[in-house]
């Protein structure tokens, strides 16, 4: 009989479902067992189904304006029940850690003054805004949304690529990938019990009615979206929808008296929270680019007035500051007194002139990360750039050490995925989500699972050939599987645990080549179009 | 409801009548030039683009062409393709308040005019309508089953009235001056699915005064002008729940009743005498009611003008 993963090779990096050819992972051995008598053609035929099911219902992501299917692979990754525990509890963790710094650092600044991360990188930081500084949340929270960027690197260990606490975006697609997934694999949904994760939507609305205004009763809370150009749209109307909420554009909002107010047929309509969908610098032209047509005009005074929370808060940008990651288990140690629970991907901070020097000698086996980039605009994996880039690069990195941090290439770790008609390894990530309600940590069983589809290639960007994969967490055993509740959250800025000296800079290590998100989205410009008001004859 | 969705509920209504009824006509045009004998083609064909507001084409005009522009022209929202593909556009941009189940079928329609286009190639023009045709039912079917009969739903049912007036104006028109013929009106009673129905209720006697009485004025056929006007007039009310003390609420309120009660009550004798001006007043009111239903209900806030100031 035809073998599925007869002519399956194990690639570079910790092989997610094989621990040695033929021998699948325990949390594998479902999954294989049922995929195996599969021929190739069987599968073909329901990863055909799987593709044209997305693009009939519309689920795309926007690439300069095209829209695409955003393809999704049959084979699911599977994370263990206990292996999960540490994710949850590590990711719950560092939003806790962050939360508890960006109050600090929009308030006292004490992280600051004790010298745990020096003020300068906080300043200089492309989204510290000190527009946001005074504004407090009312329940405390200023992350309502977390995505927690992890890989595994060769052993097999969860590490903390970055943080994204601005406007995350990806989550619609673990939705979306569980449905399609229960339809085209019913079988082996029988033979295993996942976590669900539907009920994103649902703790999402809580933690944003949970962050209204003060004496706000019954909160109306709606989704800011810069439109149907944009790349994560889909997404956006996603929310909105399950929500049940509206999904506004800038030009469907009004801000009057510090008053946000939606334009209905039947006059204007109060807004209390706006999850919003657009980054910062876009949000209002007052403070802001003041060309932006996307956002509100007065939306930063009525959210300082503490008439509208926006979620999430304005400036969190600083915590994504990638220079800002390589404090983060520092800032956990001093916030919380605890230990980092998912370890860093090793970086360089080219600040320190040994660093740099050691650093500028392997460009050609480093990776080079813009700090202030996201959607991995401007990473550049050493071992694949050629002469004449590294030589750029060089000078780019010697004359903006700030803007630039250094980590090794890690091969990420691999799923059997389908290229063509056959199996084979390629290089995933994962993206877990957190929703913050100012009581608990939630995070989301599992996340967004992105894999690079050209062999090799340690990009996982969709722009690039990237691609998805339903991400199961096994139910482990019937206790196991009850929740575990997460210590609340800091609502305060809690008192140093104890003084820490500044970490000596870190050893030379290493750093994946893990780039672009997908689906983070592009800000563009557009022009607030009007789609109905078509005039030819009438 | 926010204004912009409650604008494109509004669109996707008209813009889906718009496909189907342009389909209608285009079927009825081609199927004339078959079926009569005497037919100056060239001149049917301009009178045809001049009643659906396609003017000014230049050299010689045939069916082809026609088909063209008014059946597969992307550019033009107003041809059956670039309709579909407004329609859609539109619910895009309402994801959130569409079901997905229609949602998912404007989507793949859509998806599929590629596909059509190959379709007028390989199979005829009429294979092609057929398929538009029943795409349109698809959609008007889910609609009445998924759609919850709140405010989205009655703009999108006026959308579509409106639409639908319009359009069996326009189809009339084309008729009208085309000089009437008998065979004509089969073929026009046909493409609006009417025909049936038409013998039923005149038991075979088929004459002009019956057949456009039919389209204008008949009360339990869906399609006649005087059915739309009512089911406009029904979602305006449900969109003004107050009815107030004396006459009606709004603007569009009273210009859709007054083209109502116009048809109602002047008696089918006098509409047939002035036939032609009847309908290009009915194109007129729409236009009308489209202006005041804008007015009342999509640019309900005054506008707040916001002027950057250059920063020194």
């Amino acid at each position: 009989m035809a073998d599925l993963f007869e002519d399956y090779r194990l690639g570079p990096g910790w092989d997610e479902m094989f621990v040695d050819p033929g021998l699948p992972r325990e949390t594998y051995e479902a999954l294989h067992a049922t995929l195996q008598p599969l021929s190739s053609a069987e599968l073909g035929v329901r990863a055909d189904v799987l593709a044209r099911a997305f693009l009939d219902q519309g689920i795309t992501f926007a690439l300069k304006g095209v829209e695409r299917p955003f393809p999704l692979d049959i084979v699911p990754r599977i994370i263990a029940a206990e292996q999960w525990r540490t994710v949850e509890a590590g990711v719950a963790q560092r939003v806790r850690a962050l939360e508890a710094f960006l109050a600090d650092i929009y308030g006292a600044g004490q992280v600051l003054a004790d010298g745990v991360v020096p003020r300068r990188i906080v300043v200089t930081s492309a989204h510290f805004h000190r527009e946001a500084a005074g504004i407090n949340p009312t329940n405390g929270v200023r992350i309502q949304v977390a995505g927690v960027d992890l890989i595994r690197d060769e052993q097999g260990t969860f590490r903390v690529l970055e943080d994204n606490v601005r406007v995350p975006s990806g989550v619609s697609y673990v939705m979306e990938n569980r449905r399609a997934m229960a339809h085209v694999l019913p079988e082996v949904f029988a033979a295993t019990r996942i976590l669900p994760v539907e009920s994103y939507p649902a703790q999402l609305l809580r933690a944003l009615r949970a962050a209204a205004p003060n004496g706000v009763g019954d909160p109306t809370v709606v989704v800011l979206t810069p439109g149907v150009h944009n790349s994560a749209y889909f997404e956006h109307a996603l929310l909105a929808r399950e929500m049940g909420v509206e999904l506004v554009e800038g030009r469907d909002l009004v801000c009057m008296g510090n008053e946000v107010a939606m334009r209905t047929t039947a006059g204007e309509k109060r807004v209390d929270v706006i999850y919003r969908r657009i980054d910062d610098e876009f949000l209002d032209p007052v403070h802001f680019r003041a060309d932006s047509m996307l956002g509100v005009a007065g939306l930063l005074n009525a959210a300082r007035a503490g008439r509208v929370t926006i979620a999430n808060a304005v400036g969190n940008g600083v915590a994504d500051d990638k220079l800002l990651y390589t404090y983060v288990p520092d800032l956990i140690r001093y916030y919380l007194g605890e230990e980092a629970i998912l370890p860093n991907v090793e970086t360089y901070r080219l600040e320190d002139p040994d660093a740099l020097a050691y650093v500028l000698d392997r460009l050609d086996q480093l990776v080079l990360k813009p700090v202030d980039g996201s959607g991995g605009a401007g990473i550049v994996i050493g071992s694949q750039a050629t002469d004449a880039q590294l030589a750029e690069l060089r000078d780019r990195v010697r004359h903006d050490p700030r803007g630039w941090i250094a980590q090794r290439e890690v091969a990420l770790s691999m799923v059997p995925t389908l290229i063509g008609n056959r199996l084979r390894a390629r290089h995933v990530d994962l993206r877990p989500f957190a929703v913050n309600d100012g009581d608990r940590v939630w995070v989301l069983p599992g996340g967004l699972t992105r894999v690079a589809l050209p062999e090799g290639a340690l990009v996982v960007n969709s722009s690039q050939g990237g691609g998805s994969k339903d991400t199961w967490v096994l139910a482990g055993t019937a206790s196991a599987a009850t929740p575990v509740d997460d210590p609340p959250v800091l609502a305060a800025i809690p008192e140093p645990v104890e003084p820490v000296s500044v970490p000596a800079p870190r050893s030379p290590d290493p750093g994946p080549g893990l780039g672009p998100s997908i689906a983070q989205q592009q800000q563009q410009q557009q022009s607030a179009r009007s789609v109905g008001g078509e005039q030819t004859r009438c | 409801m926010l204004s912009r969705i409650a604008e494109s509920l509004y669109w996707i209504g008209r813009y889906v009548e718009r496909a189907e009824d342009t389909a209608r006509i285009l079927d009825v045009h081609l199927h004339r030039m078959v079926a009569d004998p005497w037919v100056d083609e060239e001149i049917a064909c301009r009178s045809l683009l001049a009643v659906m507001g396609v003017g000014g084409a230049d050299g010689p005009v045939t069916s082809a062409r026609v088909v063209g522009l008014l059946g597969l022209d992307e550019q033009n929202p107003s041809s059956v393709v670039g309709a579909l593909a407004a329609a859609r556009e539109n619910a895009r941009g309402a994801r959130e308040t569409v079901s997905s189940e229609m949602w998912e079928c404007l989507n793949t329609t859509w998806h599929g005019l590629p596909d059509a286009r190959r379709r007028v190639e390989q199979q005829g023009v009429h294979a092609f309508f057929r398929w538009v045709r029943e795409r349109c039912s698809v959609m008007a079917g889910l609609t009445d089953a998924t759609m919850s009969r709140d405010e989205g739903w009655h703009f999108l049912v006026l959308g579509r009235s409106v639409e639908r007036v319009d359009m069996t104006a326009r189809l009339l028109s084309t008729h009208v001056r085309a000089g009437g013929s008998i065979p004509s009106w089969l073929t026009l009673l046909r493409s609006c699915g009417a025909w049936e129905t038409f013998l039923r209720t005149y038991r075979g006697s088929l004459d002009d005064r019956y057949a456009a009485e039919f389209l204008l004025l008949d009360r339990l056929f869906p399609r006649s002008v005087f059915a739309a006007l009512s089911r406009a007039e029904a979602c305006l009310s449900e969109l003004e729940p107050d009815p107030g003390r004396a006459g009606v609420a709004t603007d569009v309120q009273r210009i859709v009743g007054r083209a109502r009660t116009g048809l109602e009550f002047r008696g089918a004798d006098e509409l047939m005498t002035d036939l032609g001006g009847v309908l290009s007043s009915l194109e007129r009111t729409c236009s009308q009611i489209n202006d005041a239903v804008s007015r009342r209900y999509f640019r309900q806030t005054s506008a707040v003008s916001w002027v950057p100031e250059a920063v020194a």
